[in-house]
């Protein structure tokens, strides 16, 4: 869900930028995080807790808080939240402390 | 090894207002920023800022964002700026690692300059780790710098001027604010914040608190309770209602881990927000070529923040040989605005914090 109107900013004039979420072709746009990226197509759920194995989305949207490290091209514990959406991004859930290449 | 005469850490108001005045006084330096935007939190600040006309009082904090950032590009020559770059260590050698694309670079310095701000407190309840819950500042940047919307129901936890502020940008963005819920007697913000919300219709309730999340792999609700003077639950007051998104406005606390790994002396003072470095006027800290401004060592306002960087940035420029040409005036300014900004009620805790901190600097 995008803002559609709003009083004092505008939100006019992106270009889409084509990425794979979980092997699905999604696209968010210019100016996105990969995180508010998902968020806009409504995924809410980024990694799991590491024991629990319980859900996590992210929380703090300033790179602090490791709640929604994702795998990212193949690197994991990527902090979605301060990493900028790039074209043909490959983004996977995260569901453990993540492997050494 | 590359050598800057002063190395900033955080670009946000702090910083790159630390960062102008050392190029006015002619001082080298780089701003290290961890995002891949400058300007900190002031970014996705939509509303226009109180103070005075110095601390750009009726400007909107994102178009102070660009001021500030475009202040520090006038001095491509004395000014560079890394972002993407994260600071993940800092040795007593005048030394810093620096992280970024994989790879890691050592910095010397002369001077080092902390302003790496403060991050939004977490709340324990039963359940609140559930994907949905949210910062209050993590869902204004979402809506105001990203334009995507947290949800379609939103519950706002705590009534302090950033609960305030993010619930009437809620509005604004089209979201419907079901309740803000304070869990203290009284409205924790500015009464001009709280009574906008009213107006529109939205429910402040004091003495309520968030008791616990529910949903399996996203919030889908919550149980709020009344709270009674000891801020415990009162049985049989507990409701349950529907949301998607739930924002957390609990307070800052400043982000002051690295202080804390090269050894700065520290304090825990509450109403600075919590573990605080020891600092002197001069906002230097234990050691003495390092030096912080802004919220990592007292949570206060943006405005604050610009003028502690202005006022660093010009000591520090001064005690390595670049006095500014105006150096006593800008300074006697510079201390006077930050007087004048924690003056009245609401600067009451800060004015108790820093004389807390400063009775230990004089120990």
């Amino acid at each position: 869900m995008r803002i559609e109107k709003h009083p004092i900013l505008d939100f006019e004039n992106k270009t889409k930028i084509a990425f794979k979420y979980n092997g699905v072709d999604v696209y968010g746009f210019t100016g996105d995080t990969i995180a508010s990226a998902l968020h806009a197509l409504g995924i809410r759920k980024l990694s799991s807790s590491i024991k629990k194995k319980r859900p996590r989305g992210f929380y703090c949207a300033i790179g602090n808080c490791a709640s929604c490290n994702m795998i990212v091209n193949d690197v994991p514990n990527v902090r979605t939240c301060i990493t900028e959406l790039k074209e043909n991004m490959i983004v996977l859930e995260q569901t453990n402390k993540g492997e050494l290449l | 090894m590359k050598h800057y005469e002063l190395v900033i850490i955080g670009g946000g108001p702090a910083g790159l207002s630390a960062a102008k005045l050392a190029a006015e006084s002619g001082l080298s330096s780089v701003i290290i920023e961890r995002d891949f935007k400058l300007g900190g939190q002031l970014v996705k600040q939509t509303h226009m800022f109180f103070g005075s006309e110095k601390q750009y009082a009726k400007t909107r904090g994102i178009n102070i964002a660009k001021i500030l950032i475009d202040d520090c590009l006038k001095f491509p020559d004395l000014i560079e700026i890394r972002k993407e770059t994260m600071v993940v260590g800092i040795y007593a050698d005048k030394v810093i690692t620096v992280l970024k694309n994989d790879v890691y670079e050592k910095i010397s310095f002369d001077a080092l300059i902390i302003a790496t701000g403060a991050s939004e407190k977490f709340l324990a309840f039963e359940n609140n780790d559930l994907p949905g819950i949210y910062g209050a500042g993590a869902v204004q940047t979402l809506m105001n710098v990203h334009g995507v919307l947290p949800g379609q129901n939103v519950v706002m936890v705590g009534s302090g001027n950033i609960g305030l502020i993010v619930s009437y940008q809620l509005l604004q963005a089209g979201v419907n604010v079901l309740k803000v819920l304070e869990a203290g007697p009284t409205i924790g913000g500015y009464k001009v914040h709280a009574s906008k919300l009213k107006r529109l219709g939205v429910d402040i309730l004091t003495s309520h608190s968030i008791k616990r999340a529910n949903g399996t792999e996203k919030l889908e609700s919550i149980i709020y309770s009344e709270l009674d003077s000891n801020w415990e639950y009162i049985p049989g007051t507990e409701k349950e209602i529907e949301v998607d998104a739930l924002c957390i406005s609990v307070g800052l606390s400043p982000l002051a881990t690295l202080l804390s790994m090269v050894g700065c002396d520290m304090k825990y003072v509450s109403k600075l927000g919590g573990l605080v470095p020891v600092i002197n006027e001069h906002h230097e800290t234990s050691i003495d070529y390092i030096y912080v401004a802004g919220d990592v060592c007292g949570v206060e306002e943006a405005s604050s923040a610009i003028v502690e960087g202005y006022l660093t940035g010009l000591i520090v420029a001064n005690k390595l040989g670049y006095k500014h040409p105006d150096f006593e005036n800008k300074q006697m300014d510079f201390l006077n605005q930050l007087t004048n900004l924690r003056s009245g009620p609401f600067g009451k805790a800060t004015r108790d914090g820093l004389r807390e901190l400063r009775d230990q600097y004089a120990e």
